[in-house]
């Protein structure tokens, strides 16, 4: 065991904490500060010196944000296509992860290999062509055309999650039901999804966090201000209203909202993901 | 089971993994291989996609992004924006993961640490951005305090002045991004078996040797790993540019995504975008070949 007394020792502890608050400061201030602006009048903003508790604290720009049937309508198209490309994404990712995971077969290394390259297709590069393909099918400002361009981003990584998770399961479960004359694809429904409850939520999340950031694509298929998303939502506040700093920290704020809950709840759901398993 | 029975069972077998994989194969080539060859196809075009009937084009467009001077600057704020991001993510993610993995913080402490340090990596990069802007505003929190300190004599406006531009961006975009680094790093340090460290403690080594000799080797296929896809990623990076400066002031941030968007949705030269989208795309395969060729020798 090492010595816990000596002075340098002691020193170390020390400046050890001091490097984690000043580590603490770095990635959470710019954070506090869009909380704390939020509640602040768009004066008290810019006050001198800058008031790091605000001073009167107001819910006006939270008012101004929910009380706007258009800004509301951004969170609604944002929690839509996140919500149907992730129902999508898990359901034709599980079918994809059951095939590599459970059979051997032609062509097994070199798809596995493509799907993992594909995860690093520069997305600007598929843009144009999407954009040309958008709108010779006439679907330009539809939801149609989020939800399957963003699919393809998001089926990749899905896929090795799940093959990964199921992987994991031990084959005799499923074995078992193939030596009662069952076929596989009795046992993907009966024996195999009711115990991946844990992988699939774990590529639900992923999924339904790159649909909530995607930017890109949604700022170029889509026209109209009722079909745009959050992230889309925030840079046409800016540039309307280029003051209004309070509303856009509590569009901010409202626009995060998903992302830190589900990180602290999927959390749990990622180490069940990997402490569980029916047979152990 | 009967011979007839199980041959057909057999062939069901073989067919089923394709089946299970169709679905994930029609999508990936159709809205992926498929759009890869187009925008190639286009690149090759006079005015893709705005007319019917587009004439061969030959090299010219390829040509024309190669004599644009914006390019190769674009090319240039790409190259030191992902550098400085990947070196960055990578130190900051170790030095945080050295310090979390510490025995000498207590435990309900570190896992406090650990969810608030993260906390970056939950954010869009929409917001990312427009936090940044905020703070980093000539009338903003940084400057007023920064002046109160005498590090500056006069406001600076960090994105929209040539000299800081860049600078400001890439620094957004380092403190957006090491948590990765952070979570993978950490994440190592708990998998390298204790009995090195003692047995290195046994021959008398100084802390910063097991660090050397020990810690780093050990973390090494993670950290190149981590920094090959973080290269990858960086280089394609769009919404943080585009909402903190929009490529600007006088192409001072532009890169290589920014100015592809422009060229295709602002001057509506299709045909010259897909070529600049084509390059993206070659850099971003060298890259991915080499990402491929590394996990597979692991």
């Amino acid at each position: 065991m090492r010595k816990r007394h000596t002075p340098k020792d002691r020193l170390i502890t020390v400046a050890l904490h001091a490097a984690l608050a000043a580590g603490l400061f770095f990635a959470a201030f710019p954070i506090y500060w869009m909380l704390s602006s939020s509640f602040k009048s768009n004066t008290e903003i810019f006050a001198l010196p800058p008031t790091v508790l605000p001073k009167a604290f107001t819910l006006e720009a939270y008012a101004a944000i929910l009380g706007d049937p258009v800004k509301l309508r951004f969170f609604f198209n944002s929690y839509f296509v996140a919500g149907a490309v992730t129902v999508l994404t898990v359901l034709i990712a599980l079918l994809a992860a059951y095939g590599f995971s459970r059979f051997n077969f032609r062509g097994k290394g070199s798809l596995n290999t493509l799907i993992i390259s594909t995860q690093t297709i520069p997305p600007i590069t598929l843009l144009i062509p999407f954009f040309g393909l958008v709108v010779s099918y006439g679907i330009f400002d539809t939801y149609v055309a989020l939800i399957l361009t963003y699919l393809v981003f998001t089926l990749p990584y899905a896929i090795l999650l799940m093959t990964g998770y199921l992987n994991t399961l031990p084959r005799d479960l499923d074995e078992a039901v193939a030596v009662d004359g069952g076929t596989s694809w009795t046992a993907l429904w009966r024996v195999i999804v009711p115990i991946s409850l844990p992988g699939v939520v774990a590529t639900s999340v992923y999924t339904f966090l790159l649909c909530w950031n995607e930017f890109l694509f949604a700022l170029t298929l889509t026209k109209s201000t009722s079909m745009r998303t959050v992230p889309i939502g925030i840079q046409l506040l800016m540039g309307q209203h280029a003051f209004e700093w309070n509303q856009m920290m509590a569009m901010s704020v409202l626009g995060s909202l998903p992302l830190l809950l589900i990180y602290l709840i999927a959390q749990r759901f990622f180490l069940a993901g990997m402490t569980a398993g029916s047979v152990k | 089971m009967t011979r007839q029975k199980r041959s057909h069972h057999r062939l069901k077998r073989a067919v089923a993994p394709y089946l299970y994989l169709s679905p994930s194969l029609l999508i990936i080539g159709l809205l992926m291989l498929l759009p890869m060859v187009t925008v190639i196809g286009y690149s090759f075009q006079n005015s893709a996609v705005l007319r019917r009937d587009p004439s061969f084009a030959g090299l010219k467009h390829y040509q024309a992004i190669f004599a644009d001077p914006v390019f190769w600057a674009s090319l240039w704020h790409t190259l030191y924006f992902t550098c400085m991001s990947v070196v960055f993510h990578m130190t900051i993610g170790m030095v945080f993961a050295l310090m979390l993995n510490s025995d000498r913080i207590n435990p309900t402490l570190r896992n406090i640490l650990r969810v608030l340090y993260i906390l970056p990596w939950l954010f869009t990069a929409v917001i990312i951005a427009v936090i940044w802007r905020l703070l980093l505003e000539p009338n903003g929190v940084v400057n007023s305090v920064l002046m109160q300190m005498g590090i500056i004599g006069s406001k600076v406006e960090w994105f929209s002045s040539p000299e800081t531009a860049l600078h400001a961006v890439t620094f957004a975009n380092i403190w957006a991004g090491y948590p990765l680094f952070m979570v993978s790093l950490l994440a190592g340090l708990q998998g390298i078996p204790k009995d090195f460290y003692e047995a290195a403690d046994i021959d008398g080594a100084k802390a910063y040797q097991k660090l050397i000799f020990i810690t780093i080797p050990q973390l090494m296929p993670i950290i190149i790993s981590i920094s090959l896809l973080d290269f990858i990623w960086t280089m394609q990076v769009f919404p943080l540019i585009w909402i903190t400066t929009g490529g600007g002031p006088i192409y001072s941030t532009e890169v290589l995504s920014t100015y592809t968007y422009k060229l295709a949705f602002s001057s509506y030269n299709l045909s010259q975008a897909s070529a600049s989208a084509v390059v993206i795309l070659l850099i971003s395969l060298g890259l991915t070949l080499f990402y491929i060729r590394y996990q597979k020798a692991r």
